[in-house]
């Protein structure tokens, strides 16, 4: 009966988007925000975050993740006098909502049977990623312009100018993806990625068939997701905050959550679409290898490239400066559109000569 | 939507009586902005993130040094002098120190003034490892600013070894200096300066050649030899643009004639130009304390002149002249001859200058001291308008404004 109930579609999709985003995207982004702070204390040679404690207990500054949790919950929610109140408040939201949907359509382990470790495997694939990155620039340009802050004004613009175009960059390198594998689906994508070169020696990997939009692609995602060396709509050093700067409590939080959460989607998108997404390579040499070690596997590999890719976003972060505005835009316009073109002719070319 | 009158403010008037167009915006960064180190405003007119003009605003650290010192005794103008330029205080110790004895037409012994070389140059390596920090910082490069900020301490670390505290130091007196080398000081020196080398070599291979950071640094804040010598830049700042001057060669004091330096020089003064000059001072000061430590000649660290220090506690009760000595000393202080003076020393932002004026007495009539960062911050409209808004943060940062010195 129970189990009836739940394999209804309706009601599956919603419990794997509660299992995906409340036990794989949300903690995750949530423990990155302790990482970052440990990984680049150690990069800093700093100590880090040591100090929360329950009776003596740091656990190596894990309580710091409930002891902000716990101070933003406590802190006054203001709003700027002058401020537009509707827009003011819903803005944090927008990036969030933005971040965790990037997870719909992405599998974290092969399909058993009928069910299928993803919460859809719609047709258009990536063209919905596209759609819901377009929707998180509203987070940004709303809080700005409703913050009645000069700065926030600043930010707002800086962040919806670089979003929009970088999203153009963005969808252009991922069309060599779409022609090497023939489809925007992202099982398909994924799937086609299980292809080996040379008799079993290399995997067909996006970063192999497609390296130069790998790049495009990440450097995109990256200032899509405004972070450094992209962060130029923060600012922190010159318009103090940017967009956010206004924000105070859960709200502020929701824009730091949305950041995190959407460092996990870029890395593990990446992971889909570059390094095989779920499939372990040379695992078909394995015959009769059980269904559950096969799964287990696959979602061991999808979770460490992901967390790796987490690690290189923060790795880079605290390793180089940050563009100035102008020059994130003229990098894009000037340097990815004319290579990400580039890339999609000559991958064009080479499919017409070699099928 | 949010009323736009209220972001995109009123037609702005700034002080030059120029009328700019409705489509400005004026923002104010500062008092309190991320950007400022100390506490300036620049009422900052923006034409999308263009800056077409900005109004300086300074004043915030106002202590009345200047009046302050007048009304006490030389001795005590010493500890003030601490909270002048207070990333480097040590040399604003020996720069005021100097000028008294220049006054009194004396000289601190030769040990004194080797030991004044070394923590003068430690303080200045500390006052460019700050402000290329902070630099860095502010463009995005966190870890080189800690980086540094990790090599400063090595150096604090020795400055407290020498004279008992990091900041507040007080270690100069008229004559020669509060103390001796502590024990074992120069093998620490030397530990410390091998380990400030390793940091060095390290931040270079991070940042020197960094794209990103040469993108934001070149050609912004660029100044050309004839404006900076008319707006009275000094330092690294007047180094970048291209001219050699600096006062230890310009016109050397203490016994810097005697050891072996260059002064690099830049070409066109932008920001890149001016982290470059100050990254080879470092190497340079190193150099010069490595020497200083060398030639560290025995003797004594403080004048033997009657009336310039403290008498012995055995001649104070032993003999009368100690008596009498220490009496005046405590009472009416010290009593250079009547005169004035102007007595510069490079600090670490440029020509720090100490003008005073005796009568004779224990109260110094005028105490003056040119701050070097004073003209940098004036050329800051000058360097900024036609750049971005985000342009600000190194042409600002390698300004290197000190609020304790520009305001006193």
């Amino acid at each position: 009966m129970l189990l009836e109930i739940i394999m209804i579609p309706a009601v599956l999709a919603i419990i794997k988007i509660m299992v995906i985003i409340l036990l794989f995207a949300m903690p995750l982004g949530t423990v990155l925000t302790l990482m970052e702070r440990k990984w680049s204390a150690m990069i800093q040679d700093r100590v880090g975050p040591n100090r929360a404690n329950i009776g003596g207990f740091t656990g190596h500054g894990v309580l710091h993740l409930a002891a902000d949790g716990l101070k933003s919950m406590f802190k006054e929610d203001t709003m700027p006098k002058g401020a537009d109140g509707f827009l003011y408040l819903i803005a944090p939201f927008f990036g969030l909502i933005a971040g965790v949907a990037t997870f719909a359509i992405i599998p974290l382990a092969g399909p058993i049977g009928n069910f299928t470790f993803q919460v859809t495997d719609i047709e258009p694939g990536l063209l919905f990623i596209f759609a819901i990155t377009s929707l998180s620039v509203y987070g940004a340009v709303l809080a700005g312009t409703s913050s009645n802050s000069k700065f926030a004004l600043l930010g707002g613009t800086r962040a919806s100018a670089q979003m929009i175009s970088y999203e153009v960059f963005m969808g252009l390198a991922l069309m060599g993806v779409f022609m090497v594998y023939g489809t925007t689906r992202v099982s398909g994508i994924v799937d086609g990625q299980n292809e080996y070169w040379f008799g079993n020696l290399i995997p067909m990997w996006g970063v192999f068939t497609q390296p130069l939009g790998f790049v495009l692609f990440f450097t995109a995602l990256i200032a899509e997701t405004k972070r450094a060396p992209f962060d130029a709509p923060e600012g922190e050093s010159e318009i103090v905050a940017g967009y956010f700067l206004e924000y105070s409590g859960m709200r502020w939080s929701a824009f730091m959550l949305a950041e995190y959460v959407a460092l996990v989607g870029v890395a593990s998108l990446i992971t889909t679409l570059f390094f095989g997404g779920y499939h372990v390579p040379w695992l078909h040499l394995w015959e009769n290898a059980p269904q559950w070690i096969v799964t287990i596997l696959q979602l061991l590999k999808f979770s460490i490239f992901t967390v790796f890719f987490c690690w290189f976003q923060i790795q880079l972060r605290w390793t180089v400066p940050k563009f100035r505005f102008d020059q994130t835009m003229a990098l894009g316009w000037k340097k990815l559109l004319p290579l990400s073109l580039a890339n999609m002719i000559v991958t064009a070319f080479v499919i017409l000569a070699f099928g | 939507m949010t009323d736009m009158s209220a972001i995109q403010s009123q037609t702005d008037v700034n002080s030059s009586g120029e009328d700019f167009s409705a489509s400005v915006m004026s923002i104010e960064i500062g008092p309190a902005h991320p950007a400022m180190h100390g506490i300036v405003r620049f009422t900052t007119h923006l034409d999308g993130e263009l800056i077409v003009g900005m109004d300086p605003e300074i004043g915030y650290l106002h202590r009345g040094f200047e009046k302050e010192s007048e009304n006490s005794k030389w001795i005590q103008i010493i500890p003030y002098t601490d909270r002048l330029n207070y990333v480097s205080p040590l040399l604003n110790n020996i720069g005021f120190s100097m000028a008294v004895e220049k006054l009194y037409g004396i000289e601190a012994p030769r040990r004194a003034e080797f030991t004044r070389v070394i923590m003068g140059e430690i303080s200045r390596i500390t006052d460019h490892l700050t402000c290329l920090g902070a630099v860095a910082m502010e463009i995005g490069a966190f870890t080189f600013f800690l980086w540094f900020i990790k090599a400063r301490e090595y150096l604090w670390e020795l400055v407290e070894e020498m004279t008992g505290a990091r900041l507040t130091t007080n270690w100069t007196r008229f004559g020669g200096n509060a103390n001796d080398l502590p024990d074992g000081f120069l093998s620490d020196l030397a530990d410390r300066l091998v380990k400030l080398k390793d940091v060095m070599s390290e931040c270079d291979k991070l940042l020197t050649r960094n794209k990103i950071f040469i993108d934001r640094v070149k050609d912004v804040g660029s100044f050309s030899k004839e404006d900076a010598l008319s707006f009275g830049f000094t330092g690294p700042l007047l180094r970048a643009c291209g001219i050699p001057y600096d006062v230890r060669r310009a016109d050397p004091y203490s016994v810097y004639d005697e050891l072996d330096f260059e002064i690099p020089v830049g070409s066109v003064g932008d920001c890149f130009d001016r982290f470059l000059v100050r990254m080879e001072e470092i190497r340079q000061s190193i150099l010069i304390i490595e020497q200083a430590a060398d030639k560290m000649p025995e003797g004594p660290f403080m004048t033997d002149e009657r009336m310039m220090h403290y008498p012995d506690k055995k001649d104070v009760y032993g003999n009368i002249e100690g008596l009498i000595d220490h009496f005046k000393l405590v009472m009416e202080g010290h009593q250079p001859p009547a005169g004035e003076i102007y007595m510069p020393v490079e600090g670490g932002n440029g020509e720090m200058g100490f003008y005073l004026v005796s009568d004779g007495g224990g109260d110094p009539v005028r105490v003056r001291m040119r701050p070097p960062c004073f003209n940098l911050v004036a050329a800051m409209p000058a360097m900024t308008v036609g750049h971005y808004v985000a342009d600000i943060v190194p042409i600002f940062g390698s300004v290197n404004m000190i609020g304790g010195e520009l305001d006193r």
